[in-house]
C-alpha cells in the first residue's frame, strides 16, 4: 500500500502581520494544493493565522545533533557581538 | 428592515427555504464524522458543516425559533432542495453534491450580498465561506475525475445520478429578489468548466425530472430524507418542551 | 523540522552502532539532557527502549482520539438542540485534529502514520479501553466530556513537560484546545441535571455508568504498572497513576455536588489525615477483561475504523495518483 501513502509536509502559519511564520506542525497531503488546504482546516481553525506555506517535509535539510559543537560552540565566546559587552560612561545617551 | 407584513411572510419563507438547505446538508456532513477517507478530511469535512450549520442558524432564527423550526416540523414542512437531503454515498457523491450545491450557493450569495435585501448581512459573511466550500469541491472533483480508473468511474457516477437534482436550485423563490436565470447559465459555465478539467462528462440527462422540478421548495421530499429527520428530531421530540 | 528530520534517525543509528565508544558518550549526554529538564529532539540519540516506549505510547494515544470519535460522533446526528449539535461536531473535529499532531509526533520517532494505522487494524496496537464503552443516551455525551476527558486532561496536562520535544508540543496545543470539551460536557450535564425528571435521572445513569471506567482511565494501581517507573525516570511519564487518580477524584467530587449528581461509590468520603478523598476499590478484572478486547464495543469500534479506511483507499490512491499525472500544480505560488 505504499504507494497511496501521500507524503508529509511541514507547516508555517504566520499568526498575524507583521511577524514571521513559525513551524506549527506537519501532515500528510498528495499535492501541494491539498496539502495548503489541509494546513488551513487543521492549523487555523481558531483563527490562529492570516499565511501559509506549506513545504515538504524531504525538502528540509536540517543540522545534525553530532554536529552541534562545530556548529554552534564557536558563537559562544564572542560577547564583542552584543552591545552590553561596551562600557560607556554614564550620561551619554542615545547610544 | 420593512414590516409590511406581505414582506415578512416572503422574508420567512426564503430564510426557511436557505436555511433548511444549509441545515440538511450541515446534518448529512455530519454523518461523515468517523468515516472519511482519511483524516485531514475529517477535518475538512467538519469545517464545512459547522459553516454551513452556522448559517442555518441564522437563517432559521430569521424565520422563528430555530430549535422549534428545526426539530418540530414535519418532514412537509421542510423548504430545502432535494439535492442536499440525497444520502451521502461514497466520497464521490458526497463531492458531486458539495460540487453542485456550493458553486449555485456561491453565486446566490454573492449576489444577495451585493444588495441591500434582508439577507445581505448574512450572505456577505457566509460567501467567503461558501468560496471556501466550492475550492474544495473542486479540487477533490479534479482529482477523483483525473486519478484513477476506478475514481474516474465512480465520479462520473455521483455527477449522473445527482444532476437531475440540480435544475431545481434556479426555481425562483419567494422573497427572494436575484436573476435566477443568470445565476444557472453563471453555474452552467463554472460546473462544466471543472467537470470538462476533471476529464468528466457533463450529463446529458434532463436537470430536473416530474417530481424534482421545485419540489423541495414546496415540502415534497425524497424517501431518505424521512429517515434524516426521524433521526435527527426524535430526542428533542422525546421531551417535548426540554431545554437542553 | 522536527518531523523532516525523521528520515535521517536510521541512518544515523546505524553510525551510532559503528562507533560503539559514542554510545557511552551518548547515552551519557542523554541522560544529562534529561535530568537537567531539556527536551531531547528527533534527530538526537536516544535510547533505543526509549524511542520504543514513546512510539508505543504516542501511537496508543493518537488511536485513542481517533477511536474516541466514534461514541460521541454517535450523537451528532441526534443532537437535541442546534447549539449542542455545532459544539459536538467541532469537539469530535479536535479529536480528529489531536489525533493528527500525535501521529506527526510519532513519525518524528521513524514511524509512518500507515504503518501505525496498520498496528491499529490489526491489533497490534491498543487504544485507551474507555471507548469500548457505549454511549448509549444523551448524557453519555456530557459524562464523556466532564469525566473522561476530565480524567484525560488530568493526565495529560503533565505531558505538556514530557522530555520528547515533538510530544510535549504536540501536548501543549491538545492542552489549550481540549478545555473546551470538558466545559461543554460539564455545561450538559447541568442542564439536564436541572432539567426534566427525566432529563436529571438519564444524567444521573450516565454518570454511574462512566464513573469507574473514568477512574480505571489512569491506568493499574503502581505496584502492578509495567512501564511506569522507566517511564518516570526518562521523564515522559512525571506523576504516578495512583498520584493523578486521587488528584481527579479530588476535582470531581466537589464538581458533582455543584451538579447535583451523586458518584456511585459508597465508600467515597473525605479523609482528613490524607487531605484527600478515600474511594472504593476498582473492579480491575473488568478493566483487563477489556484490555483484552472483551468490552462492550471493541469488535464493533475497530471494524468501523477498518471500514472507513478501506472504503477510504480508493480516494487516497485516486489523490496520490493524480499527483503523480500532474507533479506542477495548477497554482503553483511562491512564498509570500
Amino acid at each position: 500500500m505504499t504507494h497511496t501513502d501521500w507524503p508529509l509536509w511541514e507547516v508555517f502559519v504566520r499568526s498575524r502581520r507583521g511577524l514571521s511564520h513559525t513551524h506549527a506542525g506537519s501532515l500528510h497531503a498528495p499535492d501541494a494544493e491539498l496539502a495548503l488546504r489541509n494546513a488551513r482546516d487543521l492549523y487555523t481553525r481558531r483563527g490562529e493565522g492570516v499565511s501559509i506555506w506549506v513545504v515538504p517535509s524531504s525538502a528540509i535539510t536540517a543540522s545534525s545533533p553530532d554536529e552541534k559543537d562545530p556548529f554552534f560552540e564557536p558563537a559562544a565566546d564572542k560577547p564583542y557581538r552584543h552591545p552590553t559587552f561596551y562600557e560607556i560612561p554614564e550620561g551619554v545617551q542615545h547610544l | 428592515m420593512t414590516t409590511t407584513p406581505a414582506k415578512d411572510t416572503a422574508v420567512t419563507a426564503a430564510a426557511l427555504a436557505l436555511g433548511d438547505d444549509a441545515l440538511v446538508l450541515s446534518h448529512r456532513l455530519g454523518e461523515w464524522a468517523g468515516n472519511a477517507p482519511v483524516l485531514e478530511e475529517e477535518v475538512a469535512l467538519a469545517n464545512i458543516a459547522l459553516d454551513l450549520l452556522g448559517q442555518a442558524r441564522v437563517l432559521l432564527s430569521m424565520a422563528g425559533d430555530e430549535d422549534e423550526l428545526a426539530f418540530l416540523r414535519e418532514e412537509r414542512a421542510f423548504r430545502n432542495l432535494q439535492l442536499v437531503e440525497q444520502p451521502n454515498g461514497d466520497f464521490a457523491h458526497t463531492i458531486a453534491r458539495q460540487l453542485f450545491f456550493s458553486a449555485h450557493q456561491y453565486l446566490l450569495y454573492a449576489e444577495l450580498a451585493a444588495g441591500d435585501g434582508p439577507f445581505a448581512p448574512l450572505a456577505a459573511k457566509a460567501v467567503k465561506e461558501v468560496d471556501y466550500h466550492r475550492d474544495h469541491a473542486r479540487q477533490w472533483t479534479l482529482r477523483l475525475g483525473d486519478g484513477t480508473e476506478e475514481s474516474h468511474t465512480r465520479m462520473q457516477r455521483a455527477v449522473d445520478a445527482l444532476w437531475r437534482h440540480t435544475g431545481e436550485m434556479f426555481q425562483p423563490v419567494e422573497g427572494i429578489d436575484v436573476d435566477w436565470t443568470g445565476l444557472e447559465t453563471a453555474w452552467l459555465e463554472w460546473t462544466t468548466e471543472v467537470l470538462r478539467r476533471a476529464t468528466l462528462t457533463v450529463p446529458e440527462g434532463p436537470r430536473t425530472g416530474a417530481w424534482a422540478a421545485g419540489a423541495g421548495r414546496q415540502g415534497l421530499h425524497t424517501e431518505p430524507f424521512g429517515r434524516m429527520l426521524a433521526e435527527m428530531q426524535h430526542l428533542h421530540r422525546s421531551h417535548p418542551g426540554a431545554s437542553w | 523540522m522536527a518531523t523532516a528530520a525523521a528520515r535521517d534517525t536510521a541512518g544515523s543509528r546505524a553510525y551510532d552502532v559503528m562507533a560503539a565508544d559514542d554510545t557511552a558518550a551518548h547515552q551519557h549526554a542523554f541522560d544529562a539532557a534529561v535530568a537537567a529538564d531539556e527536551r531531547i529532539e528527533p534527530r538526537d540519540w536516544m535510547p533505543d527502549a526509549y524511542r520504543a516506549t514513546l512510539v508505543r505510547q504516542i501511537a496508543q494515544h493518537a488511536h485513542s482520539e481517533i477511536i474516541g470519535m466514534q461514541p460521541e460522533a454517535n450523537w451528532i446526528t441526534r443532537a437535541p438542540s442546534l447549539r449542542r449539535k455545532a459544539i459536538l461536531m467541532a469537539k469530535v473535529q479536535d479529536e480528529a485534529g489531536h489525533g493528527l499532531y500525535l501521529y506527526s509526533a510519532a513519525e518524528t520517532l521513524g514511524t509512518s502514520r500507515e504503518e501505525l494505522l496498520d498496528k491499529l487494524h490489526s491489533g497490534r496496537q491498543k487504544y485507551s479501553s474507555i471507548f469500548n464503552y457505549p454511549t448509549l443516551t444523551w448524557a453519555d455525551v456530557g459524562a464523556i466530556g466532564w469525566l473522561v476527558d476530565g480524567a484525560a486532561i488530568t493526565n495529560q496536562v503533565p505531558l505538556c513537560r514530557c522530555s520528547y520535544g515533538p510530544y510535549a508540543r504536540a501536548m501543549v496545543r491538545i492542552c489549550k484546545e481540549e478545555s473546551f470539551h470538558q466545559r461543554q460536557g460539564y455545561e450538559l450535564l447541568l442542564a439536564l441535571s436541572k432539567g426534566t425528571p427525566e432529563q436529571h435521572a438519564m444524567a444521573q445513569d450516565a454518570v454511574d455508568r462512566w464513573w469507574w471506567p473514568s477512574l480505571m482511565m489512569f491506568g493499574p494501581p503502581d505496584d502492578e504498572s509495567q512501564h511506569s517507573a522507566q517511564s518516570m525516570a526518562w521523564k515522559i511519564k512525571r506523576h504516578s497513576n495512583d498520584e493523578l487518580r486521587q488528584r481527579f477524584v479530588d476535582i470531581c467530587v466537589p464538581q458533582a455536588e455543584s451538579l447535583g449528581l451523586s458518584l456511585p461509590d459508597p465508600d467515597l468520603k473525605w479523609n482528613e489525615e490524607r487531605g484527600h478523598h478515600d474511594f472504593g476499590a476498582i473492579d480491575w478484572s473488568e478493566f483487563w477483561d477489556v484490555l483484552k478486547g472483551n468490552g462492550p464495543c471493541n469488535e464493533q469500534r475497530l471494524t468501523r475504523r477498518r471500514k472507513a479506511h478501506e472504503e477510504g483507499a480508493w480516494v487516497r490512491e485516486a489523490a496520490a495518483a493524480h499527483a503523480a499525472k500532474h507533479m506542477n500544480g495548477e497554482t503553483g505560488a511562491t512564498r509570500a
